[in-house]
């Protein structure tokens, strides 16, 4: 292969190597290996305490890692020279919480990034955060504060939030679970169409239908390691790992 | 009941009286002026410190709080007015009463700064990291105006407190407005000075009150 040719090759959206995270002598995440191509939505499964938020927050390093390299398009996320405020803005996060800013209206929670990190005057601002907010079907909601709104379209909200900054990759933690199921299927509607436009997404969550409608690829973590990964069918209709299928026959069983 | 009319709201003496009040009440004014903002501030300062990652500035933050919460007022202004010369350092009254009371005043005003940063979930400044923001924005703009609209009442009580002890300065001869006051009443061997001035501090204090009492219904709501 040529050097232009080498070049040409675009690197994968995430890469994680070996990645290892202790929190006092537990150790939660124990070598993980993860590459994300551009456009893929990887979805992870896993039972409680598997360490799925710590890997999420990792990438992002809203959680130091303790050993591991990430890159994201191929940019060295960890080691002592990265400027994290710059990646973080290529990075998306949403919470199971939402962790919307309660004193400042769905608008100002998407500019605010905007304003600060990226330092675009007021106008340009507003224009990119009602946009982003259009996208998810909330742009007539721009002036209401957080608690005026659904918890779905709070969720909608943070997910503008993320997106108006235009990153390369979504992580989301169970961005469903804090939902009533009513309001649940919006926020995926929201997701699905992310997934469509061709953004790159890494999921934590349990929800399976949307797996299997949405996901290139599904993961099954267990006790801070990736026991399993592959298409939404091979996972769901015939796991290889015994833990995986006690995990999915749990879940089926509960709903 | 006469007697009590003579010797407390005798409106001649008060008439009397009100240059001088008037006058101890600028120097009132002058002192909450300038204690204010400095315990507003070291208040923030310290509850900062007393919430960081840094264990050294911590420990010394609390510390800091809980000295200054401990010594009595008076006593800390009386130290610092007769004490410290005698370490060579001698001090104006007024410098004397902006030291003790930035020292009072921010041990307080820290509690309750303190109490504000630990109400706002830690998921907020996630967010904002996670946004690119520096821990400095994150605080400016998300973690400050939460934490400090979640204590504003008690900030506002403190305020309130801080102006009614603003009487001590009378202790270092300081001339605000009860100093006066109690200068005419040991002139005339009549209270209604005293009176005046409790006035004087009821009508500058009472919308402060009222204003208080509407943020706490409207948070409690
Ligand atoms: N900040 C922390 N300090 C100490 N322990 C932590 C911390 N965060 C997570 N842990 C521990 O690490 C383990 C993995 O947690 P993590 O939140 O990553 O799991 P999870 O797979 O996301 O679980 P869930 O499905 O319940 O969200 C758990 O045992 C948890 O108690
Ligand atoms: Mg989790």
């Amino acid at each position: 292969m040529t050097q232009a040719a080498q070049g040409a090759v675009a690197p994968p959206t995430l890469t994680v190597r070996g990645l290892r995270k202790s929190f006092g002598a537990e150790e939660v995440l124990k070598g993980i290996d993860l590459t994300i191509a551009r456009s893929e939505l990887v979805f992870v499964l896993g039972p409680s305490g598997s360490g799925k938020s710590t890997m999420l927050r990792c990438c992002n390093r809203l959680e130091e890692p303790d050993a591991g390299e990430i890159t994201l398009e191929g940019d060295p996320v960890t080691g002592p020279k990265v400027d994290l405020n710059r990646l973080r803005l290529r990075m998306g996060m949403v919470f199971q919480a939402f962790n919307l800013y309660p004193h400042l209206s769905a608008l100002s929670n998407v500019t605010l990034a905007l304003r600060k990190v990226r330092r675009l005057p007021r106008a340009k601002a507003e224009a990119l955060g009602l946009a982003a907010l259009d996208r998810v079907g909330l742009k007539a909601k721009a002036g209401s504060y957080p608690a005026q709104l659904s918890g779905g379209q709070q969720q909608r909200v943070a997910i503008a939030r993320a997106l108006a900054l235009e990153p390369s990759v979504m992580l989301f933690d169970e961005p469903t679970s804090a939902l009533d199921p009513e309001l649940v299927g919006d926020v995926l509607a929201v997701m699905q169409d992310m997934k469509a436009q061709g953004m790159t997404m890494l999921v934590v969550s349990h929800e399976m239908k949307f797996a299997r409608d949405a996901a290139d690829r599904v993961i099954f973590m267990d006790a801070g390691r990736i026991v399993e990964e592959g298409s939404p069918e091979q996972i769901f209709e015939a796991p290889q790992h015994e833990r995986t299928e006690t995990f999915l026959a749990r879940f089926s069983g509960r709903g | 009941m006469e007697a009590i009319v003579t010797q407390f709201f005798n409106i001649e003496i008060m008439v009397k009286a009100l240059p001088l009040v008037l006058q101890g009440f600028g120097i009132t004014l002058l002192i909450c002026v300038v204690v204010i903002p400095l315990g507003l501030v070291g208040g923030l300062l310290a509850a900062l410190a007393s919430v960081s990652q840094n264990r050294a500035l911590r420990w010394s933050a609390i510390a800091f709080v809980d000295l200054f919460r401990a010594v009595p007022p008076l006593v800390l202004l009386i130290f610092i007015y007769a004490g410290l010369p005698f370490a060579g350092l001698s001090l104006s009254p007024f410098a004397a009463v902006a030291i003790g009371f930035f020292l009072n005043n921010s041990a307080y005003f820290a509690e309750i700064f303190r109490a504000g940063l630990l109400s706002v979930h830690k998921g907020q400044t996630e967010a904002a990291r996670s946004t690119g923001l520096t821990q400095t924005q994150a605080l400016i703009h998300v973690v400050l105006p939460q934490a400090t609209r979640n204590v504003l009442p008690d900030l506002m009580s403190n305020v309130v407190e801080v102006i009614k002890l603003t009487s001590l300065a009378s202790v270092v001869s300081l001339g605000e407005m009860l100093h006066a006051a109690g200068l005419v009443r040991s002139l005339t061997y009549n209270a209604s000075p005293l009176v005046l001035a409790a006035v004087i501090y009821l009508v500058m204090l009472w919308p402060v009150v009222r204003l208080i009492s509407r943020f706490e219904r409207r948070i409690a709501s």
